[in-house]
């Protein structure tokens, strides 16, 4: 499978890339090199074969239902761009 | 109770699917222990989890993993041993992974269906499609700032169970009583508090058209719905909408859309079209969630009886209508308090004074059944006075309206007001001798044919014995004498 200019210019806008036009012919040729080296894996029959969630024989742990976190307001947001009165503060988004 | 839409062209049938996302009542986050109740100081709740840190690694919360098997069982729908988390991937400004963790292929709960009962008294099976657990999203104010959205993220990271119903519902009153069946269940579980002012139960609607018999139709999805009269007028709208455009020569396209309650209208939201390419994985964070038959069997050993099957046995045990079940059904407390009045006392009566009385009069306060200045035993005292015929019908609602007034006992009131039903003849049969020696006139009328007069010896009687004279005794007594 490749991938045509129109889906690599797709693919970059759903994951909020910008992508020149000078750019997109190359992304898409490199994406296509990545979904060929995937596609190797085809060559292998999986018929019949359960999906393998992980390599391990362990299973998914739980936790209690207990309040044991948060409480940390400082350190939430002491990366944010900006903030007022412990709100992060972003460019308006709404429609 | 399938309605028929007429239009320019003939008639429609309106076809309607719900997905209702329900806050799971927990103490803390679906993926992250921080706390999960509602009201904190903005970003107070947070913890590196729920703000996405790198390298932080969501850890799946037992008792919302419960409660979504709790409410799969109250669904009556089947529980799926194996599920998967998956990423649902878009970006916003209040989800700081750019993905919500969700279930998608595999959700915990399958297929079932509920009952929901219907204004005409009849009931109708509406399927259950699925219920899956995902993260809630923080949540945005917009309108603090000219040029800036203002982000808390208290909300980003909570338990939802995401209930989908099946294209069951043909008209605006059966999405209300689904919606109403469904928070009733809800709330009876203890799985999620129903609030859908503060947000923890939001709908959306998918609304379609189709000429009866017909295939589907293209369907649109309806966001912002949040209360049952919403639902009502946003159904209305939009299926009016769909038939006019599809009767002037259009098409309906499958899309999203806003419900605008000031307006009043619905309108198409654009952007989201393009963000509908979700590109759902198995989170990689996240091993498949196994449960086991025990686990399930667990819970069910602990779910108390449901709003269907208590509304059936007060059917069938109580001898009420399916009306008057559905109204003393509708909260948990409610039934609880009917059941105290009808303990032995007729059923029917303590049904009555329960919907009519009581709840008339707490309406109209604009009070709660907890708040209830007469209590459940009270009022059973009363219909007791009643059924034994120590007071009639119409003196037991004055003594109604004083305890309601001063929480007294019943029985406290008649004696101290003296209301006692007068049932010895001789004290009734002298009061209707000098009702019939005071009306001459009207005597002879009524013996020279004119029946009606009956009603007014009735009325005089009792006048004058200040409602205190069993009615079943004078008026064989009248009868009697009047001849």
């Amino acid at each position: 499978m490749s991938m045509d200019e129109k889906t690599a210019r797709k693919v970059a806008s759903l994951a909020r890339l910008r992508v020149t036009d000078e750019e997109v012919a190359r992304r898409a040729a490199q994406l296509s090199n990545i979904l060929h080296f995937v596609e190797q894996l085809d060559e292998v029959d999986t018929d019949g074969v359960e999906p393998l969630p992980s390599p391990v024989n362990i299973k998914l742990r739980l936790r209690e239902d207990k309040v044991t976190d948060g409480a940390c307001v400082e350190a939430v947001l002491s990366n944010a761009p900006e903030e007022l009165e412990d709100f992060y503060v972003v460019p308006k988004v709404v429609e | 109770m399938a309605t028929l839409i007429k239009g320019e062209t003939g008639e429609w049938e309106v076809v309607i699917g719900m997905e209702v996302h329900a806050q799971v009542i927990a103490e803390s986050k679906l993926f992250s222990g921080a706390s999960a109740h509602f009201g904190a100081a903005p970003n107070a709740q947070v913890s590196l989890v729920d703000a996405a840190m790198p390298g932080m690694l969501p850890v799946l919360n037992e008792h919302c993993v419960e409660q979504a098997v709790r409410t799969g069982l109250g669904l009556n729908s089947k529980i799926n041993l194996v599920s998967v988390f998956e990423r649902k991937n878009y970006f916003y400004a209040d989800l700081p992974q750019g993905y919500q963790i969700s279930q998608f292929l595999h959700p915990i709960v399958g297929e079932g269906a509920i009952e929901i009962d219907l204004p005409d008294g009849s009931s109708k099976a509406i399927g259950i499609e699925r219920l899956h657990l995902e993260q809630d999203a923080g949540k945005s104010l917009h309108d603090q700032h000219p040029t800036k959205s203002f982000v808390d993220l208290n909300r980003s990271g909570c338990a939802l169970m995401e209930i989908v119903s099946k294209p069951d519902m043909r008209g605006p009153e059966e999405a209300t009583a689904y919606l109403s069946k469904l928070r009733m269940i809800l709330r009876y579980l203890g799985t999620c508090d129903g609030n859908m002012e503060e947000g923890s139960m939001r709908a959306d609607v998918n609304v379609s058209v189709r000429r009866p018999g017909d295939e589907l139709g293209t369907r649109t999805e309806t966001k912002n719905v949040n209360s049952l009269k919403a639902v009502q007028q946003a159904i209305e709208y939009e299926c009016r909408r769909q038939i006019e455009l599809i009767e002037d020569g259009g098409a309906v396209v499958q899309e999203t859309r806003l419900w605008d309650p000031v307006k009043m209208e619905t309108r198409s939201m654009r952007s989201k079209e393009e963000a509908h390419d979700y590109r759902y994985f198995p989170d990689p964070d996240l091993l498949p969630l196994e449960i086991s038959n025990d686990f399930v069997a667990q819970i069910k050993s602990t779910l108390p009886e449901l709003p269907d099957q208590k509304k059936h046995r007060f059917m069938q045990d109580y001898a009420l209508s399916l009306y008057d079940a559905s109204v003393l059904i509708a909260e948990r407390g409610r039934a609880d308090y009917f059941e105290t009045v009808a303990n032995d006392n007729d059923a029917k009566l303590a049904a009555n004074w329960v919907i009519n009385e009581l709840l008339g009069a707490l309406n109209k306060d604009g009070k709660a059944l907890k708040d209830s200045p007469i209590t459940a035993a009270q009022l059973g005292g009363l219909i007791g006075l009643i059924a034994d015929n120590t007071i009639s019908g119409k003196i037991a609602k004055d003594v109604f309206a004083e305890m309601y007034a001063s929480g007294k006992d019943a029985a406290a009131i008649v004696e101290e007001k003296g209301l006692k039903q007068v049932t010895d003849t001789g004290a009734i049969e002298a009061i209707v001798d000098e009702v019939i020696a005071e009306n001459p006139d009207n005597v002879a009328a009524y013996r020279g044919g004119k029946d009606k007069l009956f009603g007014f010896f009735v009325g005089q009687v009792m006048k004058k014995s200040q409602g205190k004279a069993n009615p079943g005794v004078v008026n064989d007594l009248l009868k009697e004498k009047l001849g």
